[in-house]
């Protein structure tokens, strides 16, 4: 299958490596991955902040770039929760009701990881290999607003070598929320301090997850505290072949 | 853009709908208290799962929120029509309707009513109407003392503080402060007094009995009134409510126009969804409905009070307009893990939590609240329990935005942000000059140490106060693609 890779602003600047996950990961599995490289962002940030004046055009540009594939993947549960819930709602807002239905014909076609993963390829077992106490924490955009459910876990369970642990009060938010970690730095702290309180209590080695930006949240108090706990995104473990690369 | 109907917000200066600081500076301050912290914790964990329980065996669950949801709606597109019918059923049936545009009238009208009566103290059922527009204040302000019956609104009462909750006022404290404020604040508890829930009930009990047995003034907020019918329903746990609705000679009720359902029947969808998705129970323990006046028994003088303060105004916005289907569980405080963390007083209004945070800047015009829509990760857990299905997350985004509009309109020079998302977005725009942006983002490798930075400059030292952040990369994912498509895979 032919599949356009939407990596996101985040993977393309800091996080590389998870979207070489995403492109070893489906290659394996036999698929032709494009990049198209006029894509920028997605304009989460902007419309979550308030400014969607701003975001239209960001809107409007990853629609052009993606509006000639059939399949749209991304390593990231917000991004396509923004691409899905989010794209159409602020075209209408400024009363652009053409690339408001432009926009949900892309967004019908954009699959977060684990949902083209389980749902569009009918998989569970990847082949991958990855030899470590993980525990995953789900995060809020893809259990809330995708709804993936089970569906990383699924694909986590088939992993060889992994032990999977759970993690206590999996389904509580972070404290990431974009913006508001600086905005609301305390009250974000005082969330990712229970988040990662529960992380330590699993005794696992790596904590993941299906979005980059919750995983650099955690990731960055699990490096404050030098705990060598590593935050790992899931397309990484399901690219593993379980060489200690990382 | 949307039109603006321009309609009246509720106005400053009265009631309780306003924080004298941003969220963000009162939550420091709650964040920074363990013993609020574990009260509150340990009470919403309690309630979140009790009430995760019984809705589980609901099997038409969703339905009843989809039900619950769309007559909501239906009153919304009808309430002016509504409102008359209400109006016109409760007079036919002796009761007296008045109509307060915001907080100063509605506490002017009770206060002359409870003056015309001739006495000086009233028992009141817990209400947030009576809460969000100050009348017990406005009450002492007329010489009359208002004694609130609610256990959990009494402690709060005594305690000359705010309540922190919508549902259980005084969530903030735990059983050994409420014992303490009983000591110090009850007259006639005895010395020995323990923190017993049964004891300390049992203090409240006999605190309150003698003053339901020689109240002869009533008031009250409702959970509901029917249309149809002119029927005002109260929805309770303790029975203190019960008392003040049946036993005082007249029971003034101030109900927010919102509150409205079409027709009795529909109160069959609402009763089912509220005591599960507040309290957590199958049913709550005391249900108590009146209409107008039955003579000879109960209160022969039955004054209603509909309230707006500002809810036309939420009404005229489309997509806001939802957060009036708000049927005042609470259940969106108790998931929410930034109410949880920082509780009740944190928001400024006697609406806290997710709902507070969309209801009060509607309220007031989102300039007086404009902190608020920002309280939240939009992390969803809101809209997943909401009875009646409000989008919270939606509407925190569209309040998002109507702030930024309106600094923007009001401001010569845009602000430090507007000038950071406005550079993003122009970055972002085309793939060449986002390319150059990431090159430029590079030189923060210089402040990384084994790919983290330690420390940034304001305003992103609030993220390194307590976390890393990570260095860009030394190669950007489509720097790697452009090589490897070169090279071939």
């Amino acid at each position: 299958m032919r599949i356009a890779l939407f990596v996101s602003c985040l993977v393309d600047s800091i996080f590389p490596d998870v979207g070489k996950a995403t492109v070893t990961l489906l290659e394996r599995l036999g698929h032709e991955i494009e990049f198209p490289s006029a894509q920028t962002c997605c304009g989460q940030m902007h419309i979550n902040t308030g400014y969607q004046r701003h975001a239209l055009s960001l809107v409007r540009h990853h629609v052009e770039v993606f509006e000639p594939y059939d399949v749209i993947v991304a390593p990231s549960g917000s991004c396509v929760g923004s691409v899905r819930h989010q794209h159409a709602m602020v075209a209408r807002r400024f009363d652009d009701e053409l690339l408001a239905r432009r926009a949900e014909a892309v967004a019908a076609r954009t699959y977060e990881l684990s949902e083209l993963l389980v749902d569009v390829l009918g998989l569970e077992d990847v082949g991958a290999r990855f030899p470590h106490r993980v525990t995953y924490h789900p995060t809020c955009h893809s259990l809330r607003v995708l709804r993936v459910g089970d569906r990383p876990l699924r694909l986590l369970r088939h992993v060889r070598g992994i032990d999977l642990v759970e993690l206590p009060e999996a389904d509580v938010c972070c404290g990431f929320g974009g913006t508001f970690a600086v905005k609301n730095a305390d009250v974000s702290t005082a969330m990712l301090a229970d988040k990662m309180q529960n992380v330590l209590a699993t005794r696992a080695e790596v904590c993941t997850a299906g979005d980059s930006s919750c995983l650099m949240h955690i990731g960055g108090g699990l490096s404050r505290l030098r705990t060598r706990v590593r935050a790992v995104h899931l397309a990484e473990i399901l690219a593993s072949d379980g060489s200690p690369a990382r | 853009m949307r039109v603006h109907l321009g309609m009246p917000t509720a106005p400053p200066g009265v009631g309780q709908l306003r924080g004298t600081e941003p969220f963000p500076k009162a939550a420091r301050r709650a964040v920074a208290d363990p013993q609020l912290r574990r009260n509150i914790g340990a009470a919403t964990r309690t309630i979140r799962e009790k009430r995760a329980a019984v809705v589980a065996e609901v099997a038409d669950w969703e339905q009843l929120r989809d039900a619950g949801r769309e007559l909501k709606a239906q009153v919304m597109a009808g309430l002016d029509d509504y409102l008359l019918q209400f109006e016109a059923a409760a007079t036919a049936r002796g009761a007296v309707v008045h109509w307060a545009r915001d907080a100063a009238e509605a506490n002017r009208i009770v206060t002359g009513l409870v003056l015309a009566t001739g006495h000086r103290d009233v028992v009141k059922v817990k209400s947030m109407a009576t809460q969000e527009i100050g009348l017990n204040e406005a009450l002492a302000d007329a010489g009359i003392t208002a004694l609130e019956t609610d256990l959990a609104e009494l402690i709060v009462q005594l305690d000359h503080d705010k309540p922190s909750h919508i549902l259980v006022p005084a969530i903030h404290r735990n059983r050994s402060e409420i014992r303490e404020i009983f000591l110090r604040e009850m007259a006639g508890v005895p010395k020995d007094l323990t923190d017993e829930p049964s004891d300390l009930a049992e203090a409240a009990r006999r605190h309150l009995r003698e003053k339901f047995l020689s109240a002869k003034v009533a008031i009250s907020g409702a959970n509901f009134a029917v249309a149809e019918t002119g029927t005002l329903v109260v929805v309770e746990s303790e029975g203190n409510g019960r008392m003040c609705l049946t036993l005082p000679e007249t029971l003034i009720t101030v109900v927010g126009i919102e509150k409205i359902v079409p027709t009795f029947q529909d109160l069959e969808v609402f009763l089912q969804l509220l005591p599960r998705s507040s309290t957590g129970e199958r049913m709550n323990p005391y249900t108590s409905m009146w209409t107008g006046v039955t003579p000879g028994d109960g209160p022969q003088q039955v004054h209603v009070v509909l309230l707006d303060n500002g809810r036309t105004a939420v009404l005229a916005d489309s997509i806001g307009r939802e957060t009036l289907h708000c049927i005042r569980c609470s259940a969106c405080l108790n998931v929410c893990p930034v109410y949880e963390r920082t509780g009740g007083h944190a928001y400024g209004s006697v609406y806290p939590g997710p709902i507070g945070a969309i209801l009060s800047p509607q309220l007031t015009g989102i300039e007086d609240n404009a902190s608020l829509p920002y309280a939240s990760t939009l992390c969803g857990a809101c809209y997943d329990v909401c009875p009646v299905k409000i989008d919270i997350p939606a509407i925190l985004v569209h309040l998002r935005q109507q702030h930024v509009e309106q600094v923007s309109a009001h401001h010569r020079l845009p602000s430090p942000e507007a000038v950071a998302m406005a550079a993003a977005a122009w970055a972002m725009a085309t793939p060449a000059r986002w390319g150059r942006a990431q090159q430029l983002s590079r030189v923060a490798r210089l402040l990384s140490r084994r790919g983290q930075i330690s420390s940034l400059p304001f305003p992103l030292s609030r993220w390194t106060g307590s976390r890393d952040a990570p260095a860009p990369a030394a190669q950007s994912f489509r720097d790697w693609w452009g090589a490897r498509a070169s090279d071939g895979p």
